[in-house]
């Protein structure tokens, strides 16, 4: 098992005040955030452009990328369960991965010590 | 020499009419400098609805004003209330504003439509990202055929404000405190966006094209020099003097917007100093060309001040989620700037010795026009309300009007 992990989530975008929210209480702080399109099962709708027909399937979310110990992983994911979770379809996916090394730039620090962790509340 | 008295009645005739239809097109283009600062302000996934609106605004509005306001704002006066003639073909009409007016009537009709349009356009700001695109084009008919057109009628079509004193040149309370009011009263009865006032503090929702929205507060800048030396409706000193008094205004209002942005929240807020100048603009049109210089600065810089205070207090305390600030700078800088004209106005204001019955005048007009639009746009929205309904559904505003309402993206990822 890798001591670190990668965490991505692809989820609603009107979502993200209250995922950051919930994250920084768990004491998670370091993240990036993408605005993106995607699409899962969904198989999208007709529209039309100017008189074209267009297929729209992708549709707009929010990715959240967080690197954290491998122990937090569980932590993330419940913490997606909990505010993150409509139970329609459109909510999104979790995705989980090994992360072999993580460097801060500033300092130079290395594996969890570059980490961005805050327990001490 | 004054070259303007020396013009025969067919020049000064030719120069009004080319002048105001200048101005006219001057006064179209604040279309898109509302449509501007309106999408740049709101988020991403509302840019095409929110120009869509603008759009209609003027579609609608010119078309509904040519048909049926002008008829009620300029048409033969009823007991000082109302237009009764003037309806589907004015120009072919013997209408009593025909009668020795010193500018072509169709110029005269095409500046007055302007005005119309720019009145509509408000209130699509204050009620954006949530409001219904059917029912939006209903509250644009009815402001442009009646609401806006009545006061109007009041004010400049020969009615009792006029007859009582009340004088307002260039709109502050025609067209912004009129549009400012039906926003507040849609803003109100429309509801804040999903997630804006959360455990009852107000959430920032950021604008999504900080530069769109300054652009368009330029542009709106530059539509101000044929909204208020237009509103002459001739080419004289008068014209002249206005531009003077609408670009110190608009400079101080913008500095005072600065500094008090800088000095309440640390850092010199770009869209502040925007709003600021565009404060000193509604708020100089009444007083335009009745104040001194020096008048139209303190305007501009009252106006500049009030418009942060204003913005922050309807949102934070009153909880009213005015998605670009419309009502404080429209409705806050409209009725200021009707009032102070009362205090500034050279030949008539009460520091200039003048007495107190222009002010009072200003002061009846406000809280009668306040009152009139109250009144009648609750009626409207109440009505759409409970009809067509004029919120849209949770799902469409979450996802975004431009593809639930448009089935298009305002800035798709390219194919």
């Amino acid at each position: 098992m890798n001591e670190i992990s990668k965490v991505v989530v692809v989820f609603r975008p009107e979502r993200l005040n209250i995922f950051k929210a919930a994250l920084k209480e768990a004491g998670i702080l370091g993240m990036t955030v993408t605005a993106v399109e995607g699409c899962g099962l969904q198989g999208g709708r007709i529209e039309h452009y100017r008189g074209s027909e267009i297929l729209v399937d992708l549709l707009p979310k929010t990715k959240v990328e967080l690197i954290v110990p491998s122990e937090d992983v569980q932590k993330i994911i419940d913490i997606v369960k909990k505010v993150l979770k409509t139970g329609k379809m459109g909510d999104g996916k979790i995705f989980v991965s090994d992360v072999k090394q993580v460097i801060r730039i500033s300092n130079e620090s290395e594996g969890l010590d570059a980490l961005d962790l805050n327990y001490n509340k | 020499m004054d070259y303007v008295s020396m013009l025969t009645p067919e020049n000064a005739y030719m120069f009004n009419s080319l002048w105001v239809m200048v101005a006219s097109i001057l006064v179209f283009f604040m279309q898109a400098g509302f449509a501007s600062m309106e999408a740049g302000f709101a988020r991403s996934k509302n840019g095409c609805n929110i120009w869509l609106k603008n759009l209609c605004d003027f579609l609608i509005g010119a078309m509904v004003y040519y048909f049926i306001g002008f008829g009620i704002m300029y048409g033969n006066d009823f007991h000082g209330i109302i237009g009764i003639n003037g309806f589907f073909n004015p120009l072919d009409q013997n209408l009593a504003i025909w009668d020795g007016m010193m500018l072509d009537p169709k110029i005269f009709l095409l500046y007055q439509t302007m005005f119309c349009a720019t009145t509509a356009t408000i209130i699509s700001g204050v009620v954006a990202e949530r409001f219904k695109f059917n029912s939006y084009l209903i509250v644009s008919c009815v402001m442009t055929a009646f609401i806006y057109p009545v006061v109007g009628h009041w004010i400049w079509g020969g009615g009792w404000l006029a007859t009582l004193g009340f004088s307002d040149f260039a709109g502050s309370t025609v067209v912004h405190t009129v549009g400012a009011i039906a926003g507040l009263v849609g803003a109100i009865m429309v509801g804040p966006r999903i997630g804006k006032y959360v455990n009852g503090k107000s959430v920032a929702i950021p604008g999504h094209n900080i530069p769109m929205g300054m652009l368009g507060a330029m542009i709106l800048w530059l539509g101000w020099y044929g909204f208020n030396p237009g509103s002459e409706l001739a080419l004289d000193n008068v014209t002249f003097y206005t531009t003077i008094t609408t670009t110190i205004a608009a400079c101080f209002g913008g500095l005072a917007g600065l500094f008090t942005s800088w000095i309440r929240y640390k850092k010199p807020d770009p869209t502040l100093a925007a709003n600021g100048a565009l404060a000193g603009l509604v708020g100089i049109c009444t007083g335009v060309a009745s104040v001194s210089y020096m008048g139209s600065a303190i305007i501009g810089t009252i106006t500049g001040v009030a418009v942060v205070f204003s913005l922050t207090i309807l949102d934070q305390k009153f909880h009213v989620d005015d998605v670009v600030g419309a009502v404080s700078l429209h409705g806050g800088s409209g009725i200021l700037g009707t009032i102070l004209a009362g205090f500034l106005s050279v030949d008539e204001g009460l520091l200039y010795g003048n007495g107190a019955s222009y002010l009072i005048a200003q002061i009846i007009g406000v809280l009668a026009v306040v009152a009139f639009c109250v009144v009648t746009t609750f009626i409207l929205f109440s009505v759409l309300k409970k009809t067509m309904g004029i919120r849209v559904s949770e799902e469409e505003e979450l996802k975004g009007l431009d593809l639930e309402e448009h089935g298009m993206e305002a800035y798709p990822i390219d194919v």
